[in-house]
């Protein structure tokens, strides 16, 4: 395949999926926090908290509508332009995007309609359910879509079939009950759950410090403060961390994020910042906080993190079998029956994945020079500096995060008093961090994974659709256009509803409504 | 478990009843949105019409979603050579349904009658768009689609977007969005009432002749002017195969011998001539809620026509014809059809529970007093 093809492809779904993400981490936090303003609504009976869940679900709802079409993209892309992945991996990888489809999507979408239309048509524990259901199936697509990104990472529970020439499922447990999906669906619902709360705590803080809505805005904000505290910690607690001891990939990608080229004794240290020299492979400077990285990887004081040098080292024999693996897989293809072809790809399949990495540099791989075999294991594991970069970008901000929870948590707790102006105005200003976060944080996850698509089992470069390049410029283009010009109108509308405020529900109960009416109104 | 050969002739049923599933839910509201313009004169109007969809779109474009989904998981080999195949037409797809969810919600979010206009007009594209490529690629589907397979089994399309617009796909076109747009003027007829339900019933009644018009000529053009495909090798359905290894001829007619061989399954395409027929003649009798009924066989018996007649080719292709894809050799393996087979079989039906729970909750006439009242919330 033509890497300019590839290349473009690798944008064009990065873009696509990150498009998608802006829209997401808001969906998954804001029905869970939609379902505890209407619980206590339920409970109390107090209409502000009714108006809170309808008013904060209006703003969702804008949002929500970019989510459901950007995710379209997501479900059909992979044929479009993924099809050797999809035909390699469909019978593994199709089952969870289907399952996301029939048990999450169908739940989410068929309820979210009777959020919003459904007030005067159920009773208040009714409609409190739907809401629920609503929280429960936007959640589910999330396990699922991880579960599918999870064998991504770690590809369990499936092997090569040579006769139909893909992967194919042998344990469903073990793709369901991958810890690596696990651990992931935790980290990125909790990052969703903080994004959602910083947007109530953010615009909230503004009627506080407009001094608008007054009773509305306190109300929410402290419901913010306290479901985005318990979120930060989950997501950095119980986070990906764990995640890091599973599998090479995240071996891979925990060495790369540390720019590790050397093996260090345990336990490591944890690198504050370094100056990367990519093609010496080595840092000409470092700051680091002694034991953290060893105890946060391992969990011990004793085991060594595999470092870049030593996961290039045992790529290299990998790579030589898979050589092995693909003559013998080639051999199989003309003849199915050849009995020293099944036998050598019996004893090489572990290592196919690596032989066709190699395709990449030499083809066909049985005539590689000894320096194209080292091209390859030069590129069996992802560019350091982004990786280093974009983990301490996504670590400082979840921190930041944390604090503000902290302090306005905090805040609220304090009888008789109010946040203070400070706290307010930086809660703000903390607005767009969440997404920031999420987008860096998808880039560590997907960009460590890299040169592979599904790791140590099929390169990048050979999962493309066969499209002409030409096609792919003017399809990146159409989404790129498409999406921002709709990102643009979604904004515009957001921000005039946020900022008009509870007015716009039309109740007769809050600030602004004259002007809410004239501007928003409908008939 | 049940045996591979029988778990792969429900996988065509399946796929069968989710494409069927997608046309009658998605279906309704893509064609209310292509009657939009035209049955709604003011802005309240097309208010009613957005609103009798409102609370449904977002549950019934799943099916959609759902369908490529399970696609992949089970016929990965056609989702994956059919959608890079069509990619012009698939994102063409994308790009008209993208204006589906923001036509909905942001259109009544600001009080301007050229901006609730383009959204209405966004909502007409999204509605008419896609039921007429559908169609388009079935056409193509018919004829056999240029695409072939190297050892490695890379897909490599030869044709061009252009060349799927050929007359005969264009026919299968109309079909689809002849269709999907009675199927919507039924639905608002059921749903409106006054000078809404009037032109509703009068667009049920253009299009149900049309589509029948033309389903009629795509089926002469069928029977004597496209060549169909014939599996001329033996096959082995209980096992595993490699999609390249059989062979296959292009005949003339070839199309028609599933009928020929089965008698029955002429029942599939008078569904639709009756279906229609009983659709319009309840629509006049003033019964829309039977009518709608009527109108979803209208799609079940068309959409099967199509399937039976290729039975059992999914994607031939016209440039390789050994490489064709049949519902024997394109399938996932024994276990992933047995595991998707039961969530399937537990997890629609239990979705059309809670579907037809949110229509009985949302259910009654839509009118201009209610999009009044709930001026706030209402679309």
């Amino acid at each position: 395949m033509p890497e300019s093809l590839v290349d473009l492809s690798r944008l064009q779904f990065a873009a696509t999926a990150m498009y998608h993400f802006l829209f997401v981490p808001l969906t998954l936090g804001m029905t869970w926090l939609l379902v505890v303003m209407e619980s206590v609504y339920v409970m109390t009976n107090k209409v502000v908290y009714k108006d809170m869940t309808r008013f904060w679900g209006k703003l969702f709802g804008i949002n929500f509508a970019l989510g459901v079409t950007t995710g379209l993209t997501l479900e059909f892309q992979f044929g479009t332009n993924w099809a050797y992945y999809s035909h390699y991996v469909g019978d593994i990888f199709g089952t969870p995007l289907a399952l996301e489809g029939l048990m999450a999507f169908f739940l989410e979408s068929t309820f979210i309609g009777l959020f919003f239309f459904g007030w005067d048509r159920l009773s208040k524990t009714q409609h409190l359910l739907v809401t629920l259901l609503m929280a429960i199936g936007s959640n589910l697509s999330a396990l699922w879509i991880l579960i599918a990104n999870g064998w991504m990472q770690n590809p369990v529970g499936a092997q090569f079939n040579p006769l139909t020439m893909r992967m194919e499922l042998t344990d469903f447990w073990a793709v369901l009950f991958n810890p690596d999906a696990q651990a992931k669906f935790v980290h990125t619902v909790s990052a969703g759950y903080v994004t959602g709360a910083v947007f109530v705590l953010a615009i909230s803080a503004w009627y506080l410090l407009k001094g608008r809505d007054v009773e509305f805005a306190k109300r929410s904000f402290r419901i913010a403060a306290a479901f985005g505290l318990a979120s930060a910690l989950s997501v950095i607690v119980l986070g990906d961390e764990s995640g890091y001891t599973v599998g090479e990939a995240q071996q891979t990608k925990m060495a790369a994020l540390e720019a590790m080229w050397d093996p260090e004794p345990a336990p490591a240290g944890l690198k504050i910042i370094a100056v990367i020299d990519e093609a010496r492979q080595k840092n000409d400077w470092e700051i680091e906080i002694p034991w953290v990285l060893g105890l946060i990887g391992t969990r011990s004081v004793n085991k060594e993190i595999p470092s870049i040098k030593e996961i290039k080292q045992r790529n290299r024999p990998r790579i030589v079998s898979g050589i092995e693996a693909v003559k013998a897989l080639q051999a199989l293809r003309a003849d199915p029956a050849n009995a020293a072809a099944k036998a050598a790809f019996e004893r090489h399949k572990a290592d196919l994945g690596f032989g066709l990495l190699l395709r990449r540099f030499a083809d066909p791989v049985d005539q590689a020079t000894p320096a194209q075999i080292e091209q390859a294991v030069n590129a069996s594991i992802p560019r350091v500096t982004p990786m280093f970069w974009a983990f301490r970008t996504m670590v400082g901000f979840a921190f930041a995060l944390l604090a503000l929870f902290a302090l306005a948590f905090w805040s609220t707790l304090k009888v008789g008093s109010e946040p203070s102006p400070w706290l307010l105005k930086w809660a703000l200003w903390m607005l767009p961090v969440p997404w920031i976060t999420c987008e860096v944080g998808w880039f560590v996850s997907e960009y460590g994974r890299q040169p592979w698509t599904i790791y140590g089992v099929l390169p990048t470069s050979l999962s493309v659709s066969t499209l002409s390049t030409t096609s792919v410029v003017a399809s990146l283009a159409g989404f790129v256009a498409f999406y921002t010009l709709l990102l643009v109108v979604e904004l515009y509308l957001m921000i005039k509803f946020a900022r008009l405020g509870p007015g716009t529900l039309g109740t007769g109960r809050y600030a602004n409504e004259p002007a809410a009416m004239a501007a928003a109104s409908h008939a | 478990m049940l045996d591979y050969a029988t778990l792969k002739i429900i996988w065509w049923l399946l796929i069968g009843v989710l494409l069927i599933g997608f046309a009658i839910m998605d279906g309704h509201d893509m064609g209310v949105g292509a009657l939009l313009p035209f049955v709604g004169r003011t802005d309240l109007e097309r208010r009613v019409v957005i609103n009798t969809v409102g609370p449904h779109w977002d549950g019934n474009q799943v099916w959609f979603v759902s369908s490529g989904g399970v696609m992949f998981a089970a016929w990965p080999l056609v989702y994956a050579t059919a959608f890079s195949g069509f990619y012009w037409a698939m994102l063409a797809v994308l790009w008209a349904l993208f204006l589906r969810p923001v036509g909905f919600d942001f259109r009544s979010k600001m009080n301007d009658a050229r901006w609730r206009a383009a959204w209405d007009w966004g909502l007409f594209v999204s509605g008419a768009v896609p039921p007429l490529i559908f169609g388009v690629a079935f056409g193509n589907l018919f004829q056999g689609v240029p695409f072939g397979f190297d050892s490695q089994m890379i897909s490599t399309y030869t044709g061009s977007f252009w060349q799927l617009l050929n007359p005969f796909a264009l026919v299968c076109g109309v079909v689809s969005s002849a269709m999907i747009t009675m199927h919507g003027a039924v639905y608002l007829a059921h749903r409106t009432e006054g000078d809404i339900q009037r032109r509703a019933i009068a667009a049920a009644r253009m299009f149900g002749v049309l589509t029948l018009i033309a389903f009629s000529l795509a089926g002469v053009w069928l029977a004597f002017g496209i060549d169909g495909y014939t599996l001329t090798s033996a096959i082995d359905r209980a096992a595993q195969l490699d999609p390249t290894t059989k062979s296959v001829t292009r005949a003339a007619g070839a199309w028609l011998s599933n009928y020929r061989a089965v008698p029955a399954t002429m029942a599939l395409p008078a569904l639709a001539y009756v279906g229609t027929a009983t659709a319009l003649w309840l629509l006049t009798a003033g019964r829309t809620g039977f009518a709608f009924a009527a109108s979803a066989l209208v799609l079940a018996g068309v959409i099967s026509t199509a399937g039976a007649s290729m039975f059992p080719f999914v994607m031939p292709s016209s440039s390789t014809p050994n490489h064709s894809l049949t519902i024997w050799d394109s399938v996932s393996s024994h276990l992933t059809l047995g595991l998707m087979f039961w969530a399937v079989l537990i997890l629609v039906p239990l979705t059309v529970l809670y579907t037809g729970w949110a229509y009985k909750v949302m259910g009654g006439k839509v009118t201009a007093a209610y999009v009044r009242e709930n001026d706030h919330s209402a679309y």
